[in-house]
């Protein structure tokens, strides 16, 4: 067994620490009060190579194995959600299905832009009534005269409406296999007519990120923008929510280290009856048990993106990481908040954010029931 | 052309120092260690140049193994090769300036860039003594730097004000804050400087002229005194100032 990471893993955890403490801290608490997307930093976030950094170079990439993108979104998370959100779904969710499932010339068309921070893309596929269970899903497509007509809606969709958003991969019904619905993978750029996007506000996390409503009304796009097979729908989902699970525990990991750390130098530094509180062992202890969850989801996490990397089956472990680091998110951004105290509550303080920023972890990608579900079949349950 | 950039490895200037068992090292324990901030001055101003009118910039450090990660982090930043000067010993600053003065003669290079000083230990002399041992023209505590052809024209900070100098090539420039804006080693940084070669050199440290005996923390400072809560404290509050403090 060997536990360390290469020194490029480690040059690239210094680096992205670096970027996010020097050019994500300093506007996070602002953007997030006022609800603003930074087309700077995301331009910035490109520039650093952080977008479709997995991919091989002749696609823009840097070819960096999975645990060094996980350390990067688990960087950007220490010190901002909302940046790591754009960043992994960008990358997870937008790059991941093109990449795995598209064609050279789809690849070829799209990932080049997708890797220098100047364009976003969304993976659409929960509905206002197909959440945990995506076979609820409505939006349908049909083939009429080599192009796909799409109607319906999608909801909650990450970076789905920016000014950088270049497009969309939407899941849709394409037809009936017997009595099943089968689902099928449809590319659609921004732009396209009977394609709207619309910004949702008044989030009460990840308020710098956008997320989206995507609407469908007879928006045709050509045949040969769908991906992957027709009826190959679920398969491209269940793929792209595996591998998006890892950078989901990722920005879980990253914040509770960002709250721990929050933490740990308050406790320092606060006096209650003469001494420092950290003095006190209710306090230490709360301290000791949120450095162990952490160390106990980043050997999972990371052991989960080995076996990724190792081309060995890591879907139990991404659900167990996904679930895991999220909730441990919320073990430790709820004590950090606690050791904070009044403080605590007050937005000029970091953890008040970060303890918002949390719950979204246990429910997006896979809510933490529904990762109980995955690891339960794994199991033979 | 080909510009030397010589580069420390220093503790992070956050740390927190502890004297370590022998006296004579900091406990290296927890510390984290980095590219000497001036050296990534003396670096970008080498890869300003690189990007005007190219340039093989070769970087030069000297020290035991764990300096190779800061030289892998000037890689990364666009440097194009690095050189290891490898040895454990304890040197003093014109001994490592020796070293690299050497070394420079071998990769002949006639324009070579440090920072004014490194963080730790802080003397602020080896690019002079660099300088004057291979005979090169000399500018140090640069924040502005020009050349054209072989001519050099640059400005140094000096007390109160600037000082506009003029020289020529071969030249060794000591960095000083302001001189640039050091950019980021991009994670494209990172994956090539991979593939681009540290050589290790083993070297022997010459005779060294200044002995360390021992480190020593600086004293404890004092805690604060209240004179008063009130305008009364006002007069003992001046007179502590003038005559014990001696500020005013």
């Amino acid at each position: 067994m060997d536990f360390n990471l290469t020194d490029q893993q480690n040059d690239i955890r210094k680096t992205v620490r670096d970027f996010a403490e020097n050019e994500v801290k300093p506007l996070a608490k602002q953007l997030d009060e006022s609800e603003q997307f930074s087309p700077e930093l995301t331009k910035k976030m490109g520039e650093l190579g952080l977008f479709g950094m997995y991919l091989p170079e002749e696609y823009g990439g840097l070819g960096t194995d999975t645990i060094s993108y996980i350390i990067a979104v688990e960087e950007l998370a220490r010190v901002d959600g909302s940046h790591a959100a754009t960043l992994a779904a960008h990358n997870s969710l937008g790059i991941g299905p093109l990449y795995y499932f598209g064609t050279k010339a789809q690849k070829e068309k799209y990932l080049p832009q997708l890797t220098t921070g100047d364009k976003l893309w969304a993976f659409g596929l929960t509905e206002p009534n197909a959440g945990s269970d995506s076979r609820g899903t409505k939006t349908n497509a049909v083939l009429e005269n080599g192009n796909w007509i799409i109607n319906g809606s999608k909801i909650f969709i990450t970076n789905g409406s920016t000014d950088f958003s270049l497009g969309a991969t939407v899941q849709a019904i394409t037809g009936m296999n017997g009595d099943r619905k089968e689902y099928s993978t449809i590319i659609v750029e921004n732009g396209t007519p009977g394609f709207k996007t619309v910004t949702m506000h008044k989030k009460m996390m990840w308020r710098a990120s956008i997320t989206s409503e995507l609407y469908f009304d007879d928006c045709k796009v050509p045949e040969e923008n769908l991906l992957g097979a027709v009826g190959q729908g679920s398969k491209i989902m269940l793929s792209t929510l595996d591998n998006g699970r890892l950078s989901i525990a990722a920005m879980g990991l990253g914040l509770a280290q960002g709250a721990y750390e929050m933490a740990l130098e308050h406790a320092k530094t606060r006096q209650q009856f003469g001494k420092p509180i950290i003095k006190f062992q209710t306090i230490a202890f709360k301290l000791a048990d949120m450095a162990l969850k952490i160390e106990l989801g980043r050997n999972l996490l990371y052991k989960a993106c080995w076996l990724k990397d190792s081309k060995k089956q890591f879907a139990k472990e991404a659900a167990m990481a996904k679930l895991y680091c999220s909730e441990i998110a919320k073990e430790v951004a709820d004590e950090a908040v606690q050791i904070h105290g009044g403080y605590g509550l007050m937005k000029e303080y970091d953890i008040e954010r970060f303890y918002r920023d949390q719950r979204l972890l246990q429910i997006g990608e896979g809510t933490s029931e529904i990762q109980r579900l995955v690891i339960s079949r794994h199991i033979g349950a | 052309m080909k510009i030397v950039v010589c580069v420390s490895h220093v503790p992070d200037s956050a740390a927190k120092i502890n004297i370590g068992a022998d006296e004579k090292n900091i406990d290296k324990n927890g510390v984290s260690f980095i590219l000497n901030p001036y050296d990534e001055f003396a670096l970008e101003e080498a890869l300003k140049i690189k990007d005007s009118i190219g340039a093989d910039v070769v970087l030069v450090s000297v020290g035991g193994d764990e300096v190779k990660e800061t030289i892998r982090k000037g890689l990364a930043m666009g440097a194009d090769s690095g050189i290891l000067l490898k040895t454990n010993a304890y040197r003093d600053s014109i001994s490592t300036a020796k070293l690299i003065a050497e070394e420079i003669k071998l990769q002949g290079a006639n324009l070579v860039f440090l920072g004014k000083q490194s963080i730790d230990g802080d003397n602020g002399v080896v690019g002079q003594l660099v300088a004057e041992i291979l005979g090169f023209n000399s500018v140090s505590v640069a924040v502005s730097f020009n050349l054209n052809g072989d001519k050099i024209v640059a400005e140094r900070e000096i007390e109160g004000g600037r000082e506009v100098v003029e020289t020529s090539l071969p030249a060794v420039i000591t960095a000083q804050k302001g001189l640039n804006d050091p950019r980021y080693a991009s994670l494209k940084g990172i994956m090539a400087a991979k593939k681009k070669v540290i050589d290790e050199k083993e070297v022997t440290v010459s005779e060294i002229g200044v002995e360390l005996i021992k480190l020593k923390k600086p004293a404890q400072k004092q805690a604060g005194k209240i004179l008063g809560k009130d305008s009364s404290a006002v007069p003992e509050l001046v007179r502590l100032l003038k005559e014990e403090a001696k500020v005013i």
